[in-house]
């Protein structure tokens, strides 16, 4: 028989167990990619060429690597320099700076389009480069690029299957394990398959919701009137 | 004779090798106002801008209540001033852009309070009323809780002049402010400036092309012509009697546009 649901229901409650460590995985690793891809777009736009320069190449240097590289040397590298990382905390970290250099780069195409306008009243006002940067340029910044920015969540949730090569035991490696056990692979990868499906389609749908309120609230600003 | 409020020593601003001003000295006295007219590209923007510290000046010095702004004294000499020294002395110095400059995303009320708030100390409760009274005073206080993008261009011209008021400068700027705005709604920023020249004991600097208003407002009026002060004094004297061929020219182009 090709397809068993009896073994079905039997590897499920595993799956669903491994399913929210993938879950896990991908919303450490987001967090970290905002915050990270936030401070490296902040410092790129230095007007010091000694933090500028640097940053803008440790960016393309991590977007030019593959994440998978990037994954084994935080695991298997970082322990000869005295840095040893639990499997989960290495590929969160991994994870989190690889697509922390792509939002990046969406962070500063959001803080380049505030106009300098914005930037001028600012400093004729006499606010801190802190207050400016948190209050009047990163919530212009930020709205119209949350699109781009999930387009990424989506990503590094379809990636997090490279965990498994860690030995994590996120969804892959469990239906891996699975698979393995009972010479069976066809329902474990299958399901697996389905859940990266559905969970990518809510996921997307979230960000077109997200969007559209977005817009609306752009437009305009004050609702009503 | 009292410290100037403002003084342009030997200032040149230069793009390149294009020398945008020319060894500027101006003196303006405290709550004097002077009107600043001429061509595009004589530099008349940059004079404002530089005062503001928006951009930075290649020589010379400027001095801000008998302070220097652009450098800070250092073992008897003067240094280029760091971002420390900006911020104490540009603390005295407010400006109203051409394109008004609102923060899109906040409410006038919360525009006119947010940097009494975070640059002043003000206690926030302190911080809304002064806001409310500012705004007030400029015709809006009906329109305190709308969004730029809610109210016309005159509006939002007299929000950002509360906005700048809110810090209490010494001296205000005024940078074309009323040249982006529809004809019909000149009169009513015009309006809240005149009130605030008679009301308030300002120092105030304006760029503009609206000649009338000048000759009404200013005490005395600048001329530039290709980055230097081409002839000055008090507005009767400039646009009934100037003295120099290109003033004449540039008066007689302007009134013509009407």
């Amino acid at each position: 028989m090709f397809w068993d649901w009896n073994y079905v229901w039997e590897i499920m409650p595993s799956l669903l167990r491994a399913s929210l460590v993938t879950i896990e995985a991908t919303f450490l690793g987001f967090l970290l990619a905002l915050v990270l891809g936030l401070v490296m777009a902040i410092l790129r736009m230095s007007r010091s060429q000694w933090i500028s320069v640097p940053t803008a190449g440790l960016v393309e240097f991590i977007r030019s690597t593959p994440v998978l590289i990037q994954i084994f040397f935080i695991f298997f590298v970082f322990p000869e320099f005295g840095i040893v990382l639990p499997a989960m905390t290495a590929g969160v970290i991994a994870l989190g700076l690889h697509y922390g250099a792509y939002c990046s780069e969406v962070y500063r195409a959001g803080l380049e389009n505030v106009p300098r306008g914005q930037w001028e009243a600012s400093t004729a006002l006499n606010l801190s480069p802190y207050i400016t940067f948190r209050d009047i340029i990163i919530p212009q910044a930020i709205p119209p690029v949350v699109p781009a920015l999930g387009n990424y969540l989506v990503a590094l949730f379809k990636e997090t299957p490279l965990l498994s090569a860690i030995a994590v035991l996120e969804l892959m490696q469990t239906a891996k394990i699975l698979g393995s056990e009972n010479f069976r692979y066809v329902e474990p990868i299958t399901l697996v398959g389905v859940f990266f499906l559905v969970m990518s389609l809510v996921a997307a749908a979230l960000i077109r919701q997200v969007e559209r309120t977005l817009n609306q609230s752009l437009r305009n600003p004050g609702g009503g009137q | 004779m009292t410290t100037p409020m403002v003084k342009f020593d030997n200032v040149t601003k230069r793009y390149g090798s294009l020398t945008v001003l020319d060894s500027l000295n101006l003196e303006i006295a405290p709550n004097e106002k002077v009107a600043i007219i001429g061509p595009s590209g004589s530099g008349k923007t940059t004079v404002l801008r530089m005062l503001m510290t928006l951009e930075r000046i290649n020589d010379g010095v400027i001095y801000v209540d008998g302070e220097p702004l652009t450098h800070m004294e250092r073992n008897g000499g003067l240094v280029p001033a760091d971002e420390r020294h900006l911020r104490r002395v540009r603390g005295n110095i407010g400006m109203v852009f051409q394109h008004f400059n609102l923060f899109p995303h906040m409410s006038a009320l919360k525009n006119c309070m947010e940097a009494p708030i975070h640059v002043l100390g003000l206690p926030r409760r302190e911080a809304e009323e002064r806001a409310a009274e500012l705004l007030d005073m400029v015709g809006l206080g009906d329109k305190k809780n709308h969004y730029p993008s809610q109210l016309s261009g005159g509006q939002q011209q007299r929000v950002a002049i509360a906005r700048a008021l809110a810090m209490r400068p010494k001296v205000m700027l005024f940078d074309e402010v009323t040249s982006a705005l529809d004809p019909e709604l000149v009169g009513e920023v015009l309006q809240v400036i005149r009130r605030l020249a008679k009301e308030h004991s300002l120092t105030m600097l304006m760029v503009t092309h609206q000649m009338g208003f000048a000759k009404e407002f200013a005490d005395r009026v600048c001329f530039f012509h290709s980055g230097k002060i081409a002839e000055q004094g008090a507005p009767e004297a400039i646009f009934n009697n100037p003295q120099e061929e290109r003033t004449r020219q540039f008066l007689s182009a302007v009134l013509e546009a009407g």
